[in-house]
């Protein structure tokens, strides 16, 4: 599980341009839930993930994953805990490794690298097998260059290679954001059945509330680097976007007259 | 150009060739452009010059230049990694502080091996000339170190630098610790370079101050010329790409040295590796633009 107390984040302080991120954030995601975050611009989504995956060290507070202390941690000395699918499709991958270079790599994953060949025989049945559920044709081009795949053939991998070492938590970064509808809602449905399927942990940040809404089983909604909504089960089922989206205003609209109160 | 030449041509472009592997793996795989080469070349051949005219065995000599090689590289990586410095200013730096480093090494500018023994004049059989020798043996070092690294960029760790060089933040988030990969490729890269090194001062008769001049300039021409020869991203060709590329290299610089007809001489070697490398950088431009016309 993640657990995230007290986050405090603020980037550029005691400079004009100041901007408190990160102001006393908590969550916690027990084992196999899967978490949708929305909220508007600069309300503190990637500034979270990237705290959480160690792209960002806090000010303040503590980052656990599976009881174990992240908070001052390296972002590659999370990896055996956390995986991570970016929002360019082009991050994730490494474009001058081939198909399968790429999977071996995120099959080591939170493994010690050492001298036998990355690319084993025998895992590239497994590779095959699971790209062959993508239903691109891949699991015949495993030689070939990821860097000659669109960006949602590559996202795609992207989320394979992501399940292909047990982790605790899988971050998504809007991974669909970058992508034409029909394909955003292709990888969509793979996220759904690959964290269905592995019973993975899962953070999904998105700027979509219909998205919010439609996967997953719990969503929040952060506000000016606070938690400011929290719904999940049957509040949620009954939830539709305009709910949703009359909340959200509500959000803003209270937490506007809280700043004049202060200000007057 | 007479076979003595040739050979001479064939034995130096297989002692840059592992100089170009060196710079292969620094400038392409990990995308670090590293200069600390002409430090690195000329420390490798003041340590095995200093070794063996202090007799030590010429075989531990070589061991030592490439480990003294490796250990300058892990420096610049070092510079980069843990102090922040840019990659082209912290090798820059290690190049110029090298200087002093083999000028103390040596105890001087220079340091002669006329009849000391190398590991070229220990294996050397009597029925054959060393000129023709010396090319033999460097061959199959060259090729013991290019199957070498072909197996070692194709294991977890040599994988795990590719990723560092060509995507450090997806190699990071697989685990990957970028700064120890940039590190351990920059021992590697100039560990060749130092062996390179080793090489050169025990087939030209001894190691001197100036020897490092121009390395960077000769490995990256090497690359160049390798790469538009025989152009591909796997390694296993990639590599052969570069020590063909060395030789291909070599060749040109006699057969355009040696032609009295052009009238150039030995100090215009610099200008026509200028030239050598802006040619074969054109070539892929010119071909691509030819293959787009029908």
């Amino acid at each position: 599980m993640l657990s995230a107390q007290n986050l405090e984040l603020t980037f550029n302080p005691g400079t004009p341009i100041e901007t408190r991120a990160l102001r006393g954030l908590s969550l916690e995601i027990p084992d196999g839930q899967f978490v949708t975050v929305i909220g508007s611009n600069g309300a503190g989504k990637s500034t979270f993930l990237n705290a959480v995956s160690g792209d960002q060290s806090v000010d303040k507070g503590s980052i656990h994953i599976a009881d174990e202390d992240m908070t001052r941690r390296p972002v590659w000395d999370r990896a055996h805990r956390v995986a991570r699918v970016f929002q360019d499709p082009m991050a994730g991958t490494c474009e001058d490794l081939s198909i399968e270079e790429n999977m071996a790599l995120a099959h080591c994953r939170g493994t010690s690298r050492g001298l036998s060949l990355a690319v084993k025989n025998e895992h590239r049945a497994l590779y095959r097998e699971r790209l062959a559920t993508l239903g691109l044709g891949l699991e015949n081009r495993l030689t070939d260059r990821i860097g000659l795949l669109s960006g949602g053939q590559r996202q795609a991998v992207s989320l394979l290679m992501a399940a292909l070492q047990p982790s605790r938590i899988l971050l998504l970064d809007e991974h669909t954001a970058a992508l034409d509808p029909r394909t955003a809602d292709f990888v969509l449905q793979l996220t759904a059945r690959i964290v269905n399927e592995s019973k993975l942990t899962t953070m999904m940040v998105t700027h979509s509330m219909r998205q919010a809404l439609d996967v997953g089983e719990r969503t929040v909604m952060l506000h000016q680097g606070q938690v400011v909504l929290d719904v999940s089960g049957e509040e949620r089922s009954k939830m539709d976007v305009t709910d949703l989206l009359h909340m959200f205003e509500k959000v803003r609209g209270e937490k506007l007259a809280d700043d004049a109160l202060l200000l007057g | 150009m007479s076979l003595f030449s040739l050979l001479g041509a064939v034995e130096i472009g297989l002692i840059f060739a592992l100089v170009a592997l060196g710079v292969y793996i620094s400038f392409r795989l990990l995308r670090f452009p590293d200069l600390t080469v002409d430090g690195s070349f000329p420390l490798g051949g003041a340590v095995c010059a200093v070794l063996i005219s202090t007799g030590t065995n010429p075989w531990i000599a070589t061991l030592a230049a490439t480990a003294a090689g490796a250990l300058a590289g892990m420096v610049t990586g070092w510079l980069n990694v843990k102090l922040k410095i840019m990659d082209l200013l912290a090798s820059i730096l290690m190049m110029i502080a090298l200087y002093s480093v083999n000028l103390r090494i040596m105890g001087g500018p220079n340091i002669p091996l006329i009849n000391d023994p190398t590991i070229f004049n220990m294996l050397q059989p009597e029925s054959m000339e060393d000129y023709v020798f010396r090319p033999l043996l460097l061959l199959v070092i060259v090729i013991a170190a290019k199957l070498l690294l072909d197996w070692f960029f194709a294991t977890e760790r040599g994988l795990a630098i590719r990723a560092t060089g060509s995507n450090a933040r997806m190699a990071r988030a697989q685990g990957v610790n970028t700064g120890g990969m940039i590190l351990l490729g920059m021992a590697v890269s100039n560990g060749l370079v130092g062996l390179a090194g080793a090489m050169f001062v025990q087939t030209q008769g001894g190691s001197d101050i100036s020897m490092g001049i121009g390395t960077i300039v000769i490995g990256l021409a090497a690359v160049i010329v390798g790469e538009s020869i025989l152009p591909s991203r796997k390694i296993i060709w990639a590599t052969l790409a570069v020590v063909i590329g060395a030789i291909v290299y070599r060749f040109f610089i006699a057969a355009a040295l040696n032609s009295d007809f052009i009238g150039l001489k030995a100090q215009d070697l610099n200008l026509v590796t200028a030239v050598l490398v802006t040619i074969a950088l054109v070539i892929p431009q010119l071909k691509r633009k030819l293959s787009r016309k029908p």
